[in-house]
């Protein structure tokens, strides 16, 4: 994900002068590299300083240019908070802040680097967007969507290196609708981020029991397309979200809100981070089953 | 080292300079008839500081608008921008009147949006990071406009003050000149009391790459000179000897003056005294 967002933005920052990435003391990957050699006054490292990172950002954007404030998804949140959201919430400006690593990716370097509850904290700031693509290629069309629009905010959540592509003739890309990587009438798993590798598994796994299964991403987590997760709740007998973060402000408790509201009548199961620190320093795959987010641990729970 | 006489440009003699600000002074007053507090002592302090960068430093195109930027990093202080603001016709009297009212459009901090308001502020030690990515982004662009920032010393406290100005430091961003409105209050304390590692504040920002020199805050004159100062490839600091509450003597240096409106009889010695000036 990490390399796709790079060459994106190289091949979009060549065409666009008001584009700028602004780090905070992290190694540039692959593209970044060749745009910081190429066009240095538009990349940015404010050092190890988050806080000046975002404060810059909105002051380049309340003054005309694109920037991009990028580093490990902790250190674009939590240590600026309020300046996400004075600066760049407050005052709704056109800021994508690009967190690498979302949830617990950076497994072995403790919950100091664990983004386990970005999800809720980005989504709970008005006027924030929050995208959190799946795979490379929906990396790239959120990071065009982020380049050209105009409406504000953006945390767009990235994981790290390697993930698989998994969207191949899926619906196109669309801000703020729910995509289905394909379709069936039993079962419904509602998932994004780089996790979507196990919804994938899951879905293959119902299939193999005899079910037909809907797979779809929620790559736009707010605004969340409440018109189609109502339709899906309505299609499908059972539903299953499954994503990495943890529960407060989770599409698993937005989903089970919307059932109730709309008296949706499926069983809905949801999946995500526990509320807690783990203290697991396995590969990434070790610490989400130590959260219970593995393939085997999610179908223990489906009662299909 | 003995600075050139600056060019007042609009009142080279100094007394219509204090006029207006007698003048700035009386309308904030008649504003906090109207509501239960505002934020007096804080606007007396930097009055002549903001009159200076709006009335002497800013440019402005023919249509009023400004071709530099003013951002009153210390938003509670912003009761002098408003009735700059006002002076100038690009905030309405009745905006004023409808001051920290449901149907009004001003807030006891400055909000972007508002005509004339460059950037949204009130929680302090966020105007320096703007103001130096609004400085980077106008060299990026080649533009000419000067960013104009007015800081309280209250938040030359905040860690987030210094990261910036360490970046300011390092972009070289001569566009870029800060007041510090060194009043040396913060809410609580004298702050050369309970914070006395806090000074010296000019060598600070000398150390973090700026230049910077020590005015007297009150006097349009040695604000200007300080503002004028050469400073090529470093932005400036340029750190005001204010008083709190400047103009009213029972509000000078009297903390529970930061945020209170004057009863009648107050208001009346207070309009008095200003009269006088």
């Amino acid at each position: 994900m990490r390399n796709r967002f790079a060459e994106v933005f190289y091949s979009l920052g060549c065409a666009d002068p008001r584009m700028c990435i602004v780090v905070a003391d992290i190694s540039p990957a692959g593209s970044i590299a060749r745009f910081r050699q190429e066009f240095p006054d538009r990349f940015i490292n404010t050092g190890v300083a988050e806080q000046v990172m975002i404060g810059m950002c909105a002051g380049m954007a309340l003054r005309g240019l694109r920037p991009f404030a990028y580093t490990i998804a902790t250190f674009t949140l939590y240590r600026p908070f309020e300046f996400v959201r004075d600066d760049l919430c407050y005052q709704n400006l056109p800021v994508t802040i690009v967190g690498i690593g979302g949830g617990v990716t950076y497994s072995t370097l403790g919950a100091t680097h664990h983004a386990q509850e970005d999800i809720g904290i980005a989504t709970a700031l008005p006027n924030m967007s929050v995208l959190a693509p799946c795979d490379p290629d929906e990396v790239e069309a959120a990071t065009r969507w982020c380049a050209q629009q105009k409406s504000g905010p953006v945390y767009l959540r990235l994981g790290k290196a390697g993930e698989p592509i998994l969207t191949k003739g899926a619906d196109p890309w669309q801000y703020g609708k729910i995509r289905y990587l394909q379709r069936g009438s039993d079962v419904c798993i509602l998932s994004y981020g780089s996790i979507m590798k196990i919804a994938r598994e899951v879905a293959s796994r119902c299939e193999a029991l005899g079910k037909t299964v809907s797979l779809a991403s929620v790559h736009t987590v707010k605004p969340l397309d409440v018109a189609s997760v109502v339709d899906a709740l309505q299609r499908h007998s059972n539903v299953v979200v499954i994503e990495e973060t943890g529960p407060v402000g989770s599409l698993g408790n937005s989903v089970k809100a919307l059932a109730w509201e709309a008296g949706a009548r499926c069983h809905i199961v949801a999946f995500g981070l526990k509320d807690a620190f783990i203290h697991c320093y396995g590969n990434h795959d070790e610490l989400l089953s130590a959260h219970g987010l593995s393939v085997d641990a999610i179908m223990n729970r489906l009662s299909l | 080292m003995k600075m050139a006489p600056p060019n007042l440009v609009n009142e080279p003699d100094g007394e219509l300079p204090r006029r207006r600000c007698s003048r700035y002074r009386r309308r904030i007053l008649e504003i906090s008839q109207s509501v239960a507090a505002l934020h007096i002592a804080p606007a007396f302090s930097c009055t002549e500081v903001v009159d200076t960068v709006y009335n002497e430093l800013m440019k402005w195109k023919e249509d009023g608008s400004p071709l530099d930027v003013f951002i009153m990093s210390k938003g509670h202080g912003c009761m002098i921008q408003y009735v700059i603001l006002e002076e100038r016709g690009i905030l309405e009297r009745t905006d004023l009147e409808t001051y920290c009212k449901p149907d009004g459009r001003l807030g006891a901090h400055p909000d972007y949006g508002t005509p004339g308001i460059a950037a949204a502020t009130g929680s302090l030690g966020h105007g320096m990071g703007m103001a130096v990515g609004m400085a980077y982004a106008e060299k990026l662009q080649k533009n000419s406009s000067k960013i104009y920032l007015v800081l309280s010393d209250g938040e030359c406290q905040e860690g987030s003050t210094w990261e910036a100005a360490m970046m300011a430091g390092n972009l070289k961003v001569d566009n870029l000149t800060a007041f510090v409105d060194y009043n040396d209050f913060s809410g609580l304390d004298r702050m050369s009391e309970s914070h006395p590692a806090f000074h010296p504040l000019v060598d600070k920002f000398r150390s973090f790459g700026w230049d910077a020199v020590e005015v007297d805050g009150h006097s349009q004159l040695d604000i200007l000179s300080g503002a004028q100062r050469p400073h090529s490839a470093r932005p400036l600091a340029v750190i005001c000897k204010t008083v709190k509450g400047k103009g009213v003597s029972y509000m000078e240096n009297v903390p529970i003056w930061h945020y209170r409106s004057p009863n009648p009889e107050e208001y009346a010695i207070a309009m008095q005294q200003l009269q006088d000036e």
